[in-house]
């Protein structure tokens, strides 16, 4: 059915037809309208969960984990300050193998206080196990919403998945929104370790240096398993509803000279400089990653790649730059752009491409950067 | 006092730990369809090491500051499935007083159905004995050589202003108390508190044999109270009815404790001062003055 | 594409007009997007809502620079900010005012959206609400129509007051 939605309320309406039995959330800026929006559905009957109003993000996560743990579909969301504080429980509900979803309003850290979109808060988390997707529209955050369902409860996966959109850019805007029937698009979740009194076992308890490891490494198994599971997700997504994602999006690469990789909204924004670089005869084209974890091959090879970075790692560089370069093996023009709000628009965006000095990083709007 | 047994043989516990002397008779008393949730504390160890468990209830390890949390998704998940599993906490001063009291402020706020049991032994033991809030007046830590200067964090008002339906104090030396208690607890709809003092020989600086006895003269010198409160209403327990008509010297106490040499008579009298004024509190609540 | 501005101060109902020009675009088959500028704005405060129609979907998320169209739902914001700003040579001013304002460049038209909500008593916390007037006035312009601008009222109210509203200014406007 076509209707509008925010961001936020297309991801909590995915969430309202996953059928999470147990959400536990604690309210932030801009992430907010997703608690109010699943606490109505809750208290309308529209969803039937346990709706737990914790007192911290820590505690969203802890109580999300302690469900979790009985074998039901769990769901939390969040945002910067939010995601960093609950952070210890994030590599907690990786490392306990347990498939929550969680929507993470992407947003600035502080000081200052910043409410606006930058992907720092998620990047801060990419070491911990969950797997991570950014989205560009209203329709890919609800679609989004639901495929990560199923790929966070896949037998071969049994890890966190968190589903990332900006700050008031896609939180906030209304767009159409075609919803779906999902049916057994999520079929019901198994979790193989559920805590059973009938077959008493504990869970997390100490765990020497001759075991740990293998316990790690099956979390990086899962992880690589994950890429054939999203890609079938993928598939059967497109097969029932129509609609096609990859763990990239292309535009206009198949002959271009030069590619703009970046994720999130800025995605979009990127298309638009590409139509316009073409007019101008310049073959640019897009690509948009949507996975970042697990992190896909990318095929960017004999051209010139335009990273934009909306986060930073201190002493280091972008990190999606950084990650593309490691991966590829390939030289790129670095840019930071859109940190805590700061508008790009598709002129900037032409701009960096026209302007590009492959193996440099550029910080947009800053005077004396190299 | 049920024969079967849930803490079984090959626990990592120090000799005469009476903590995991007090989770035998609090999963006694719980029975088997209960799960257990230990945030970080001696209970982590105690409960053995991966491949293996001690401990014949699910237990389930959870974060530090989380156990209040976690039991809260566990609980409302469990009774989502319709299942009136036990949902029971076991967890250190340190997890309870200091990083963990906003979980548990949390819980209790939230009506959660469980029951929480802080097994105090008065520092971080799993760490080796430093100074946690509750840590009382005097006692040496390792982070605190001269004593601790400030007196223990009264928990029990903290959670009392929280109003749960039921909570109470226990000590592993009263094992038939303990018992009655967490049986009533889980009874009881909604969140439930007991507060067990937990003698703790390498931590306190006394002989192995003697953590009952310890515990004993805790009670009969008042320095730890034994009672319930129940809806609000407030009921001495018998062992520390029956010691308070004519309590021992707080000395007796405190002497055979390394923990306390060398203590300075000034500190001596405000421990004692506080011991009156708590009792005196006590008494009032109970009589129903206020 | 056809760019709009709303000019409102928080508590009209700015953002609601955004969001509800954009959907009954999408009625009207064709492609939006709405969305505020959120700044640390409480009620009262200057707000900014931006609306972006087109026969393609639309892939732009930064602010509008130059607009087709600026409606300046209260007048006492123009002290504060320049409603003119960017505005596209020979576009489009449209102001809620009993009077007639000119904009030199501009095609420019005035409605009474205060009184015909005061008229229906839609009034909530004290401030008249707009936004479905709003929506009334621009399908006279033509860029909706009043059909899926009422359609839109429908689906996001069930005030009958609403869609009167929308109606009155529809009537109400001259273009």
């Amino acid at each position: 059915m076509l209707t509008v939605a925010t961001g936020n309320k297309a991801v909590a309406l995915a969430v309202k037809q996953a059928k999470p039995v147990v959400v536990a959330i604690y309210p932030i800026t801009p992430q907010t309208e997703i608690v109010e929006q699943i606490a109505q559905y809750v208290s309308q009957g529209d969803l039937s969960a346990r709706y737990i109003d914790v007192e911290s993000e820590h505690s969203a996560m802890a109580a999300c984990i302690g469900a979790s743990m009985t074998g039901v579909r769990t769901f939390t969301a969040t945002s910067s300050q939010g995601l960093l504080y609950m952070h210890e429980m994030t590599n907690w509900a990786a490392g306990a193998r347990l498939p929550i979803v969680m929507a993470n309003v992407n947003r600035a850290i502080g000081p200052g206080w910043n409410i606006w979109a930058e992907h720092t808060d998620a990047m801060q988390e990419r070491d911990t196990g969950w797997l991570q997707v950014y989205v560009s529209t209203v329709q890919e955050a609800y679609d989004t919403t639901l495929m990560a369902f199923r790929i966070a409860e896949h037998n071969d996966v049994l890890l966190p998945v968190m589903v990332n959109l900006d700050g008031f850019l896609l939180s906030h805007v209304m767009q159409p929104l075609d919803t779906v029937e999902p049916a057994d698009f999520i079929p019901p979740l198994h979790l193989p370790h559920t805590v059973d009194p009938k077959n008493p076992m504990g869970y997390g308890t100490l765990t020497g240096p001759d075991e740990y490891f293998k316990f790690r490494w099956d979390i990086e198994r899962s992880m690589r398993d994950s890429l054939r599971v999203i890609e079938a997700a993928h598939k059967e997504f497109f097969q029932r509803f129509g609609r096609t994602y990859g763990f990239t999006e292309d535009y206009r690469c198949e002959d271009a000279d030069v590619v703009v990789v970046s994720m999130g909204t800025l995605g979009k924004e990127v298309e638009v400089a590409v139509d316009n670089l073409r007019n101008e005869g310049i073959r640019a084209g897009s690509m948009r990653l949507r996975w970042f974890r697990p992190f896909p091959k990318l095929d960017l090879m004999n051209r010139d790649v335009v990273v934009i970075d909306r986060d930073y790692s201190f002493g280091f560089g972008g990190v999606l730059a950084h990650s593309i370069q490691a991966k590829n093996r390939t030289g790129v023009f670095s840019v930071i752009a859109g940190l805590g709000g700061q508008e790009v628009t598709y002129d900037d965006i032409a701009g960096f491409v026209k302007n590009r000095h492959i193996g440099r990083e550029y910080w947009f709007g800053v005077s004396d950067n190299v | 006092m049920p024969k079967e047994e849930f803490v079984l043989k090959g626990t990592s516990a120090c000799p005469g730990c009476s903590a995991s002397l007090a989770l035998r008779y609090v999963l006694k008393a719980a029975g088997p369809d209960t799960v257990l949730i230990v945030p970080a504390c001696c209970t982590s160890v105690v409960q053995g090491m991966y491949p293996n468990t001690a401990v014949n209830v699910p237990v389930v390890n959870v974060g530090f500051a989380t156990a209040g949390a976690s039991a809260s998704g566990m609980s409302n998940a469990l009774r989502a499935l319709g299942k009136k599993t036990n949902v029971v906490v076991y967890a250190g001063d340190g997890g309870t007083l200091d990083i963990g009291i906003q979980a548990l402020s949390g819980a209790l706020e939230r009506g959660t159905d469980f029951l929480y049991v802080c097994y105090d032994n008065e520092a971080y033991g799993n760490t080796g004995m430093q100074r946690s809030g509750g840590t009382p007046l005097g006692a040496k830590t390792t982070t605190t050589p001269l004593g601790k200067p400030e007196v223990k964090k009264d928990i029990e008002r903290i959670v009392a202003a929280h109003e749960p339906p039921f909570m109470a104090t226990a000590c592993a030396a009263y094992p038939q108390d303990l018992f009655r208690k967490v049986k009533k607890a889980l009874s009881i709809r909604g969140p439930s508190f007991i507060h067990v003092l937990a003698p703790c020989p390498p931590g306190w600086r006394y002989p192995t044999e003697k953590s009952v006895e310890i515990g004993k003269l805790a009670v009969k010198s008042g320095v730890w109270v034994l009672y319930e409160r129940e809806y609000g209403q407030l009921a001495i327990s018998s062992p520390s009815r029956t010691a308070l008509k004519n309590p021992i010297p707080l000395e007796e106490y405190l002497a055979p404790q390394g923990r306390f040499a060398g203590i300075d008579p000034k500190t001596l009298d405000i421990l004692k001062q506080r011991i009156a004024k708590n009792l005196q509190r006590l008494a009032r609540e109970e009589s129903g003055v206020c | 594409m056809f760019e709009i501005r709303i000019h409102s101060r928080g508590g009209q109902g700015g953002v609601t007009a955004a969001r509800l020009i954009a959907l009954a675009a999408i009625r009207d088959g064709r492609y939006a997007t709405a969305f505020p500028f959120y700044g640390a704005e409480r009620r009262g405060a200057p707000v900014v809502s931006f609306v972006r129609i087109d026969d393609a979907p639309v892939k732009v998320y930064s602010q509008i620079q130059q607009p087709d169209l600026v409606f300046v739902m209260d007048m006492g914001v123009m002290d504060v900010v320049d409603v003119l700003h960017g505005l596209k040579e020979g576009g489009t001013v449209v102001t809620n005012s009993a009077h007639k304002h000119e904009f030199a460049g501009f095609r420019t038209f005035n409605i009474d959206l205060t009184g015909i909500a005061l008229k229906e008593d839609l009034v909530v916390a004290g401030n008249p609400i707009l936004d479905t007037a709003v929506i009334g006035a621009l399908a006279k312009l033509g860029i909706i129509t009043i059909e899926s601008a009422k359609k839109a009222i429908a689906e996001m109210f069930t005030d009958e007051r609403d869609i009167k509203t929308a109606d009155d200014a529809f009537r109400e406007m001259t273009v």
